[in-house]
């Protein structure tokens, strides 16, 4: 399993990078991408959007089932990755290149409460 | 303990993501669910199907015991080998399993029957035999276990005639639903060109013992292991019903896209289920039908979403993507007068989104059977 040492994880699966603008880039995990098989579909929040941490934003179905993919911290929803909806298939292949969207935090310090790789596949 | 096939170490081997179905610990897929999809389409594909459970009925009376069992007549087969789809039904005409039933000689037939309700069905069965003389053999266990393997697609008789050169004469002329015996050593396979794909096929049954050996032959010639959920995506394509999602003992073959399979041309055969399947019918007491749908939007259609209609609510019972339409499409179960063509919306989440009533199968062969104007 691809767990990039560099990035913080939510135990629901998404993780999160501060990038230099002060927004976070929010994607799936490989592990994540691997238990839902075959990607077929994605619904991502409305640029705008105003998200609680831990709250459903977005949604990600496999050939077999639908699952919730929710806001690692709270915020504003700057931008959507409309490629990644056009062909959802490619999250597979490279989940860690497939970003889904971009939160402006409201509070920046919420991403230190999240997991470090090891937190996270301890998890798994 | 969830049981296990005999193929069991060999799915580990070719990197199986195993699941409990129905009791049974199967492969869902191999590393990927849509290339497993397509090879059965465009090539061919190879499934383990030995979690179904073939039985035995022989006897004296067995011809006349399965025509008062199943909804559909027996009478029809006479060519050893022949084969014929019926429900099992319940006296009030819900659906207790679908299967296949095999006729060989007749004293001597055979039924395939689903695996999460063989215990079930045995138990049915067996409770109905009394007055004929039959003896009714489960082949999933002891030392006269059987496998079933399943390949599917385009390719499949070539393949499996490279595996099998010597089964050639015995299977170059089956017709489809005709099987063939076809002895190897001291062994007896059955070899039928069936299967839950909407393709050309074979459905492979032989002992226990031989099913690794054959499973590996059969990938030696590039036919590729396809897992539990291949054969959903396939079977829904293909127009085909899976027990337990698109009916069960409380729905009839009415309300089930089934009616073709109730044969009622001989006025004189009593058969279960028969007097209320009639009496629901005089009483119009149908008041659903199972349709296909086509969704119209991007999203993906699932069993249990809400159908909205002009005459009322319904329900999809299996929906999925279809890797070969590229699209979504589900069987739903709609207001009888709801008609192919009509314009419905499906509740996803908190959206409703629109889908168009069509008929099923809706690929048969590798080739999309929608209308070109949807």
């Amino acid at each position: 399993m691809n767990t990039p040492a560099h990035l913080k994880y939510a135990a629901s699966h998404e993780w999160s990078r501060l990038e230099a603008d002060g927004t976070i880039t929010v994607r799936i995990t490989d592990h994540a991408q691997e238990a839902l098989g075959d990607i077929v579909f994605l619904e991502l929040p409305a640029v705008g959007r105003v998200v609680k941490a831990k709250e459903e934003c977005a949604v990600i179905e496999s050939v077999k089932a639908a699952s919730d993919i929710y806001a690692p911290v709270s915020g504003e929803i700057v931008a959507i990755n409309q490629a990644a909806v056009d062909a959802p298939e490619a999250i597979n292949s490279a989940p860690y290149d497939n970003w889904l969207f971009r939160i402006k935090p409201a509070h920046p310090d919420e991403l230190s409460s999240l997991l470090d790789a090891d937190g996270y596949n301890a998890t798994l | 303990m969830p049981q296990r096939t005999p193929l069991y170490a060999d799915h580990l081997a070719a990197n199986a993501r195993m699941v409990d179905f129905s009791g049974w610990e199967m492969p869902i897929h191999y590393g990927s669910q849509i290339e497993e999809h397509h090879a059965a389409r465009r090539d061919a594909g190879l499934f383990d199907v030995s979690h179904m459970c073939a039985v035995d009925v022989t006897g004296a009376d067995a011809a006349r015991f399965l025509r008062h069992l199943l909804a559909n007549d027996i009478a029809k087969l006479t060519t050893s080998g022949r084969a014929l789809y019926s429900c099992l039904l319940n006296e009030h005409g819900g659906i207790i399993d679908d299967l296949i039933v095999y006729f060989f000689a007749p004293t001597n037939y055979r039924l395939v029957v689903n695996a999460g309700t063989a215990e079930k069905d045995l138990a049915w069965i067996t409770a109905q035999c009394t007055g004929y003389a039959v003896t009714i053999t489960p082949r999933r266990e002891g030392a006269h276990a059987l496998a079933m393997l399943a390949i599917q697609g385009p390719q499949t008789r070539e393949k499996f005639w490279a595996a099998f050169p010597a089964s050639r004469a015995a299977t170059e002329s089956l017709a489809p639903f005709q099987a063939a015996e076809w002895r190897t050593g001291n062994d007896t396979w059955l070899i039928a060109r069936t299967g839950y794909t909407g393709e050309d096929g074979f459905e492979i049954t032989l002992p226990a013992a031989l099913a690794s050996m054959t499973w590996q032959a059969l990938i030696a010639t590039g036919a590729k292991p396809c897992g539990l959920g291949a054969r959903d995506t396939l079977r829904l394509e293909a127009g085909m019903n899976l027990y337990g999602q698109d009916m069960d003992e409380t729905r009839s073959p009415d309300e089930s896209a089934l009616t073709w399979t109730v044969d009622l041309r001989d006025a004189n055969r009593d058969f279960i289920g028969k007097s209320a399947l009639a009496r629901r019918r005089e009483s119009h007491q149908t008041t659903h039908q199972l349709t296909g749908l086509l969704l119209l939007e991007r999203g993906i259609l699932r069993a249990h979403q809400k159908v909205f209609t002009a005459l009322g609510e319904g329900e999809i019972t299996s929906g999925t993507f279809s890797p070969t339409l590229n699209q979504s499409i589900a069987f739903a179960r709609l207001p009888v007068d709801v008609a192919v063509g009509d314009e419905v919306s499906v509740e996803i989440r908190d959206k409703r989104l629109a889908a168009r009533v069509v008929k099923f199968p809706f690929v048969r062969n590798g080739k999309s059977l929608l209308p070109s104007s949807i």
